[in-house]
């Protein structure tokens, strides 16, 4: 039967048509795609090499050259020195755990203020002094706009005076203020898509409104969560200036580690190329499992 | 949003006086303790009395102390109405502690002659430091480059919606393309300036010279030109942000309500034609608030400079954010720094409100 009717002149033009949408279509997919990966592919695979293969442009292991351990040796973490005692890995090691605490505690500490106050303004009606609801709303997600280099000199020297400069908790206490706004705006939305019958059922039954919020609308929030929660990491361990500014030796984390390697010397190719990687991968691993919630909390602020 | 409680709760509290007393003496108490500590302490650094603390953290721990008695008295003196404030309370003495005293120190600092390299303390020193800026034609080359940085936004989400509008198509591999086009987001700019800014635009061996000369151009120089380099700042910055642009736009695709569009096929529109009559107008809202947002990043934009060019050459590249860095870290001018930091803050205030007055009746959710 179809034959009958593709076999016409203008059905075959609208087939060209759709496939040359798809070829067009997949084209720039992969062509993105390509300018997506290739800075990664190209950090990685440079990890490998000697200085030779770097001045000649090799790109494809094993093809064009033989991967070295090199550059993951001068940070101590190739096979044959994995077992030995090196400085540079506990040197790494140190600010990889600090880069860790650090994202780790402010997401999460974010998450705990940010959700309950989200709760709060999308429940009850609050009056402190001339601030309403909305106002405390507005005020809440109006430091998104505040630039961290207003913040930074007051913040050095109120850390002096605390002996909070070069310490985690210094940089725990304002990730957890740069990113409270977005867990704010995130949960915001997440409560208020939880039909507020379920809480008064709750209370009915006799729960507390604290009680109602833990064992009720928690559980259902959650995934809104972790999404806030990922969210906040991603920032957190990607920070740099307040880093650089606050921290010296002892809380220093892995990007002021990566920049500091840059300025010095000429550039060491496969160490930099290494400690690159090493720095990004954590985030690599989380964006490819979890990429369905990153996705989630970037959408909760765009769509109802 | 609504000014009522949308959770109706009935309470019948009891409070007796003297339980009200206790919360009040809870805050003041506290509160009383902060301030001999801060007084004492402020004494001691002046040198008006002998024994003292070596840091100022006594004083902090008993600003926490006061912290939690606030919150604690609220349900000892309000009962079920104080567990409500309880929500909200904590995260907002946690913001007003962490930005609004810093403020004003910094409104303070700004006026004051402060170089961290001498030896002398503070000196506060009139409009020294707005004449200073008036007159530094670095800091308003910086804020013209801003204006830039924030315009290259126009063509990241003309990208960003391509980029949205294939992943919304009927394709295959969905999920591997989502992930894929998500990880420049993921990485740190730190990584990125090094991975792409040093190393791939190395003018002798990096893989974009190659291809440079390649296309047939002989000596490739990425940041050697002010519009070359900062159009290069601008691309690096706009592969790791497009991303996000990119799911909100998507999300807000995946949300447009099927029939409308299929409706405007039946009715015999093109491609192109539903695009710019039903899906385009369809998305506005959520395109605003994508663009304000991104605005918002934008305007804090400073990491990949400071690790690339660190302002160069001859400034074509600094933000206003990058510009103070460098004020703090090499020359150590922190009053200087300072005033220009406020006076950038209140231009993004003036800037971010008026947008935000243009474009909030389109957002989805105004702010």
């Amino acid at each position: 039967m179809s034959a009958i009717f593709k076999d016409h002149e203008a059905d075959r033009k609208v087939d060209v048509r759709w496939w040359s949408s798809r070829v067009a279509i997949y084209g720039a997919l992969i062509l993105w795609a390509f300018i997506c990966l290739f800075p990664i592919y190209w950090t990685l695979t440079t990890s490998f090499k000697l200085a030779p293969d770097v001045m000649k442009g090799n790109m494809i292991p094993w093809v064009d050259y033989t991967p070295k351990w090199k550059g993951w040796e001068s940070l101590g973490l190739s096979p044959r020195l994995i077992g030995e005692v090196s400085t540079v890995r506990e040197e790494f090691m140190k600010r990889f755990w600090n880069s860790t605490i650090v994202a780790l505690s402010a997401s999460t500490l974010a998450v705990v203020l940010g959700s309950l106050a989200a709760y709060g303004l999308s429940r009850f009606n609050y009056r402190f002094g001339f601030m309403r609801n909305s106002d405390i709303s507005f005020f809440f997600l109006s430091q998104m706009i505040l630039p961290p280099v207003v913040l930074a000199l007051p913040f050095l020297v109120l850390y002096k005076s605390l002996a909070l400069l070069d310490s985690r908790i210094g940089l725990i206490l304002l990730y957890t203020l740069m990113v409270l706004p977005i867990v704010i705006w995130i949960m915001r939305d997440q409560f208020q898509g939880i039909p507020t019958e379920l809480e008064e059922a709750a209370l009915v039954d006799g729960l507390g409104i604290w009680g109602a919020f833990l064992q009720i609308v928690l559980p259902i929030a959650l995934p809104g969560m972790v999404a806030a929660f990922i969210l906040s990491l991603v920032l957190c361990w990607n920070e740099y200036f307040f880093a650089a500014l606050l921290t010296a030796t002892d809380a220093k984390t892995l990007p002021v580690m990566v920049a500091s390697q840059t300025g010095s010397q000429g550039i060491n190719w496969w160490s930099m190329a290494a400690l690159s990687s090493a720095a990004i991968m954590p985030l690599v691993v989380v964006a490819i499992f979890l990429e369905k919630y990153i996705i989630k909390g970037m959408a909760a602020g765009a769509v109802k | 949003m609504s000014e009522g409680d949308l959770l109706h709760t009935v309470t019948a509290d009891n409070i007796s006086d003297g339980r009200r007393r206790l919360g009040k003496a809870m805050v003041w108490g506290s509160a009383g303790l902060v301030a001999i500590l801060g007084l004492w302490q402020m004494l001691h650094e002046t040198g008006r009395v002998s024994g003292g603390f070596e840091t100022w953290r006594p004083v902090l721990y008993a600003y926490l102390l006061w912290a939690t008695a606030l919150c604690w008295s609220q349900v000892i003196v309000r009962g079920e109405m104080g567990k409500r404030t309880l929500f909200v309370l904590p995260a907002a003495l946690f913001v007003i502690s962490l930005v609004v005293f810093p403020l004003l120190f910094a409104l303070y600092i700004s006026f004051t002659d402060w170089n961290l390299a001498s030896a002398a303390g503070p000196q506060p020193n009139g409009w020294d430091n707005i004449r200073q800026m008036w007159s530094d034609a670095f800091y308003w080359n910086a804020l013209k480059n801003m204006v830039y940085y924030v315009v290259a936004v126009s063509v990241e989400y003309m990208i960003a919606f391509g980029l949205a509008l294939l992943l919304n198509a009927q394709i295959r591999a969905r999920k591997f393309f989502r992930v894929v086009f998500l990880l420049p987001l993921m990485l740190s700019p730190v990584a990125v300036s090094w991975m792409v800014g040093k190393s791939m635009m190395e003018i002798r061996f990096g893989p974009l010279a190659r291809l440079a000369r390649e296309i047939g151009i002989d000596n490739p120089s990425f940041f050697g030109s002010p519009e070359m380099a900062r159009f290069m700042i601008m691309a690096m910055d706009a592969w790791t942000f497009i991303p996000f642009m990119m799911i909100m736009l998507l999300a807000g695709l995946q949300a447009l309500p099927r029939e409308i569009i299929e409706a405007s096929k039946v009715d015999g529109a093109t491609g192109w034609q539903s695009f710019k009559e039903v899906i385009f107008p369809l998305m506005l809202p959520v395109s605003v608030t994508a663009i304000v947002i991104r605005i918002i990043f934008k305007l804090k934009l400073a990491d990949i400079i400071i690790n690339v060019t660190s302002g160069g050459p001859g400034g074509a590249t600094d933000s206003v954010t990058s510009f103070i860095f460098r004020e703090y870290r090499d020359r150590s001018n922190v009053g200087y720094g300072t005033l220009l930091a406020i006076v950038y803050l209140v231009l993004i205030v003036i800037f971010i409100t008026a947008l935000l007055k243009l474009v909030s009746r389109y957002m989805e959710r105004p702010a």
